[in-house]
């Protein structure tokens, strides 16, 4: 009675004595809340530039606003949006973690959809959830072996993930036109190359009351489960050890190359998958619509999450959010297409910027005496 | 060249006062928006001012904007992705659009199809697609043009030019639309003279500039003395060309500003002539058919003034054939004529007129061209 | 043999003007981007001070009349895209690989937002070379008409090359590159170092973006580059941070892009994707090839992020 009183004493003193300095004195605090701070900077700088220009950056902020968020319609925009960028921001963060700077993902998202699109056309007559499945598992198999060969090469022979995923990314959709216009031509698609429309039921469906398809919860899924096996695993411990000194690691006895290889693949295994859904839930056949560029959104969102699998899910949705917004811009204010890559570029710089912050404000570091 | 840099220069300095004055004047801007009873989108998958497909499209939009209570709203490199068919979706939403042109051909299947039906009382308009009755939704169009007949008097231009009798086609995809368009140019000149060659590239992308240019200069190198083009943007073409003193016929809108003396003529989309008349009746509540098509005969296709190097025989031949072919009935493609595999399309005395269906479905390239469709 | 009816000795001859033609910006980019290496920086960033150069070129040239002006003006802006990198990766735990990522998206989206209004126009072109003036063979003559960057390039790699060899600002540059702690040590300031040949770096991939808008393929559009600056950054590790076998890389490169088009007009035609692919291919074996775990790379400088 007397111990579990005293407890309660010491657990209210603590609280009284942090308050808001409690709450700052955290890292997990700091890791928002610099990022934050710096994506407001962004936006300041952008307002800048905007009124440079004679535009008005109160206007512009109202309709990202509402092209993005402000209606249920714009919600569905920009959720819409955001399922294949999850999967390919994981392609980039999850290779990260081991020190590993992996651009090619839109190389893993074309092949993963070819690989789908071929899948459905050999496999036809399976009941819908199979054959689903069976897409889902070619399109992962497919980017998983891409990407999984970056770790490789660079494991054994030394070769720079950082290169050898750009150029397996241009060979990738070189082989993808090959394919849609080659062997797997469906000849009755005529003046758009593709292949076969896939079988209606192996096609991904809305979720239940929203006009977003079933990717959205696939790839919020992807992020959780990416999230504790990063933080949760030894695996997850494993790999960030490899990342922080691989030398260190490989002198622990750690299998270096079998890190790097899982998890290259499994960050491929993603992006193909977020292939696979473009073209069961998108594009309903595979063509070359599919590099659409979401492997190099992709880059962008996992290096302002930080590379945490879980940051990446609201960065995904602001980062969708500004290029649903794009269209309203374009025709309410005059302003270029490229008003959002100019927007995205900022705001990547300030936010590499911000990290040389991080560790340098002493309200955010653990104080000593209260330990 | 100084005439050409001055006017443009002019036109634009007069674009950018004209916008100047409009930002300056948002409230005028939005009693204008008020004032419209009808909002027409409008998408394009590239810029819209890029001498080529977009900027045809883009041509067909300025003349719906001059109509009287029409507000037009326009988005550029709109990918053929779920991104197309939200900024139809927006246009309606956001912006109370009431019809909307879906310009790219990547457009149609499945993303015009698809959101169609979401909003059943805007009217789609597409370029390109095979609309078909009882399989698509009755609130889309698919317009389309006979521009392989505007190839085809490139072809006769061309085959008075070549002196090699070789002449050169950029493509980008052996698509139909593709081949129906290189096919003609080869038959245009062989109207000329049957000896004339056409050797066809593939770059493989609808626009990348690099490429296009390499292209150009691997005809060149081939002895080829004039070259066309299907691709998103023809500048790169046009330019590479004349640089190398070949001439050139042009393609979706005229070029003739970049190449004044090579430039033969050009066979352009004439979307302003076809648009504002969709946009009239769609609004006075009259219905548009679903499957439009239409040649030069109906102002739907034109061809750019012949250059200054054509000469008097084949300024003759050329007005001639474009002549006949606004009478009607005219066959780009008849017999006797084989493929270049040796395969037989069509017996002689038979033909297929422009306005066959079976053409869109091209996949074969007639004998005289070099290249293959796979 | 006739003029017109080379056969297939237009392939060689098309790879020998493609390598001329296309290879010029990668030359450019690549040495740029051999100075920034070998200072111990790697700047993605290129692609994007790229294509701002092809845009900035193309106007300066537009407005002013001089396709020269443009090309200065392209270098101007490449130095500054290349301060700004050199100065946000002077700052304590910022990624250089990520930095450059973000010019490059930073980059395109100003090109192409300021780039709108010049689509159109026709601006200046960069005059060229006749060097084939001898030949008879109309083929071998355009292969061997030469633009001036080119000569230019090709002079710079030796100068650059003598400069790394013999000259103090080399050897400042190298000693930066392999050793922050070396060059402390003899008073050397690393950081103003790197900034200087970032900079430095960015104002050849802007004159390079300049060669693509102003000479070929000669106009300023938003699908200009196709990836020339990226590329660049890997064609350095191939050429082992030597300038002189950045030219051999570049010309490789070029030469294996023409081949998709040369083999077309010859009659090869199944498979043309996979001719296309070819330069990236032929890249990544010979990265492969070259490439070792066992001992560094021959060549890298020690500080170099992503050699370490």
């Amino acid at each position: 009675m007397s111990v579990s009183a005293r407890q309660r004493t010491i657990a209210t003193g603590t609280l009284q004595a942090g308050g808001l300095r409690g709450f700052l004195s955290n890292r997990k605090a700091e890791a928002v809340l610099v990022p934050t701070g710096a994506l407001l900077a962004a936006f300041v700088l952008f307002s800048v530039f905007l009124l440079f220009l004679g535009k008005s950056p109160v206007e512009f902020f109202q309709l990202v606003w509402r092209a993005g968020f402000g209606t249920q319609f714009s919600w569905e925009n920009t959720l819409s949006r955001t399922a294949p960028l999850l999967l390919a921001a994981l392609c980039v963060a999850i290779p990260s973690r081991l020190g590993l700077i992996v651009i090619g993902g839109e190389g893993a998202i074309v092949l993963g959809g070819v690989a789908a699109g071929a899948f459905a056309i050999f496999a036809t007559g399976l009941p819908g959830a199979l054959g689903m499945v069976g897409m889902a598992l070619a399109a992962m198999a497919m980017g998983g072996i891409w990407i999984g060969l970056i770790g490789y090469l660079r494991h054994a022979r030394g070769v720079n993930e950082t290169i050898s995923s750009l150029l397996l990314a241009y060979i990738a959709i070189a082989l993808m036109n090959h394919f849609i216009e080659g062997p797997l031509r469906d000849p009755a698609s005529l003046n758009k190359p593709s292949t076969a429309p896939v079988d209606e039921a192996y096609r991904i469906g809305n979720l239940p009351s929203l006009d977003v398809h079933w990717g959205l919860a696939v790839g919020i899924l992807a992020c959780i489960v990416s999230y504790i096996l990063i933080e949760k695993t030894t695996f997850g411990f494993a790999a960030r050890i490899v990342g922080g000194n691989t030398r260190a690691a490989r002198i622990q006895g750690l299998p270096v190359g079998r890190l790097m290889v899982g998890f290259c693949a499994l960050a491929g295994a993603f992006a193909g998958l977020a292939g696979m859904i473009e073209v069961a839930a998108v594009h309903g056949s595979a063509n070359a619509s599919l590099a659409a560029g979401y492997g190099y959104t992709g880059i962008l969102i996992a290096f302002l999450a930080r590379h945490n699998m879980l940051a990446i899910i609201p960065v995904a949705i602001l980062l969708a959010g500004i290029e649903a917004s794009s269209g309203l811009v374009q025709r309410r204010m005059d302003l270029p297409d490229a008003t959002m890559l100019v927007l995205q570029g900022l705001v990547f710089i300030i936010i590499l910027m911000s990290e040389t912050l991080i560790g340098r404000f002493a309200i955010f570091q653990p104080k000593t005496e209260a330990v | 060249m100084t005439d050409v840099k001055h006017t443009t220069r002019r036109t634009i300095l007069k674009g950018a006062a004209g916008l100047a004055g409009l930002a300056a004047m948002p409230g005028l801007l939005s009693t204008a928006a008020h004032a419209a009873d009808m909002t027409v989108g409008f998408i394009y998958v590239g810029p819209k001012d890029d001498f080529g497909y977009n900027q045809a499209h883009a041509e067909g939009a300025a003349a719906v904007k001059a109509m009287d209570g029409v507000t037009v709203i326009e988005e550029e490199n709109v990918p053929e992705a779920v991104d197309v068919q939200k900024s139809m979706a927006s246009m309606v939403n956001l912006d109370g659009a009431q019809m909307v042109f879906a310009t790219s051909f990547g457009y149609f299947n499945p993303h015009v199809i698809e959101t169609a039906p979401k909003f059943p009382d805007v009217r789609f308009q597409h370029t390109g697609g095979l609309w078909v009755e009882g399989e698509h939704p009755t609130n889309v169009g698919s317009q389309f043009g006979y521009i392989g007949t505007g190839q085809y008097l490139n072809g006769v231009a061309a085959g008075h030019a070549t002196k090699t009798k070789k002449i050169g086609f950029v493509a980008a995809k052996p698509i139909p639309q593709v081949l129906l368009n290189i096919n003609s140019f080869l038959l245009g000149a062989r109207s000329v003279d049957p000896e004339i060659t056409c050797q066809v590239i593939f770059t493989g992308e609808w626009s990348l500039a690099v490429k296009e240019a390499e292209a150009t200069n691997a005809l060149l190198d081939q002895g080829v003395d004039v070259v066309t083009c299907h691709v998103d943007a023809p500048k790169v073409v046009v330019e590479t060309a004349s640089n190398r003193d070949a001439f050139v016929c042009g393609y979706h809108v005229d070029q003739s500003l970049l190449a004044p003396q090579k430039y033969l003529t050009g066979a352009e989309w004439n979307w302003a002539s076809v648009f504002p008349d969709m946009v009239a009746k769609i609004k006075a509540g009259e219905s548009v058919p679903n499957f439009v098509r239409g040649g030069l005969a109906d102002g739907f296709v034109k061809m750019s003034p012949l250059g200054p190097a054509v000469t008097d025989q084949a300024r003759k031949q050329f007005e001639a054939t474009k002549a006949e072919i606004m009478k009607g009935d005219f066959s780009v493609i008849k017999g006797p004529l084989k493929d270049n595999t040796g395969k037989e399309i069509a017996v002689a005395g038979t033909g297929f007129a422009e306005t066959d269906v079976a053409l869109e479905k091209m996949d074969y390239l007639v004998e005289g061209v070099l290249g293959s469709t796979s | 043999m006739s003029a017109d009816d080379l056969g297939l000795w237009a392939v060689p001859i098309a790879m020998l003007g493609g390598a001329i033609r296309v290879s010029t910006p990668f030359i450019l980019v690549s040495l740029g981007e051999c100075i920034t290496e070998r200072s111990g920086r790697i700047n993605l960033g290129l692609e994007g001070t790229l294509v701002f150069g092809a845009m900035a070129g193309y106007a300066v040239a537009y407005e002013s009349g001089s396709a020269w002006i443009g090309v200065a003006g392209a270098a101007l802006a490449g130095t500054a895209f290349g301060l700004v990198h050199g100065w946000i990766c002077k700052l304590p735990r910022v990624n250089d690989i990520a930095v450059g990522i973000a010019l490059m998206l930073f980059g395109i989206g100003l090109a192409f937002f300021f780039g709108k209004p010049y689509i159109q126009p026709s601006a200046p072109d960069l005059p060229s070379i006749p060097l084939g003036f001898w030949s008879d063979i109309p083929q071998l003559e355009a292969a061997l008409r030469v633009n001036v960057l080119f000569i230019i390039g090709i002079a710079l790699a030796f100068v650059i090359a003598w400069m790394f060899r013999s000259t103090r600002t080399g050897l400042t540059i190298r000693v930066v590159g392999d050793s922050s702690d070396a060059a402390r040590a003899m008073g050397i300031d690393a950081n103003r170092v790197r900034l200087l040949s970032t900079a430095a770096g960015g104002a050849l991939a802007g004159v390079a973006g300049a060669y693509l808008s102003l000479y070929y393929p000669g106009s300023w559009t938003e699908g200009i580059s196709s990836g020339q600056g990226l590329m660049a950054v890997a064609l350095v590790i191939f050429a082992r941070w030597n300038p002189i076998n950045c030219i051999w890389a570049a010309l490789l490169f070029g030469a294996a892009g023409a081949l998709g088009p040369a083999l077309q007009s010859v009659g090869v035609t199944s498979g043309y994707y996979l001719s296309y692919a070819a330069p990236y291919v032929l890249t990544l074996i010979i990265l492969i090839a070259t490439s070792s775990t066992t001992r560094a790379l021959e060549g890298a400088p020690g500080e170099l992020s992503i050699t370490k």
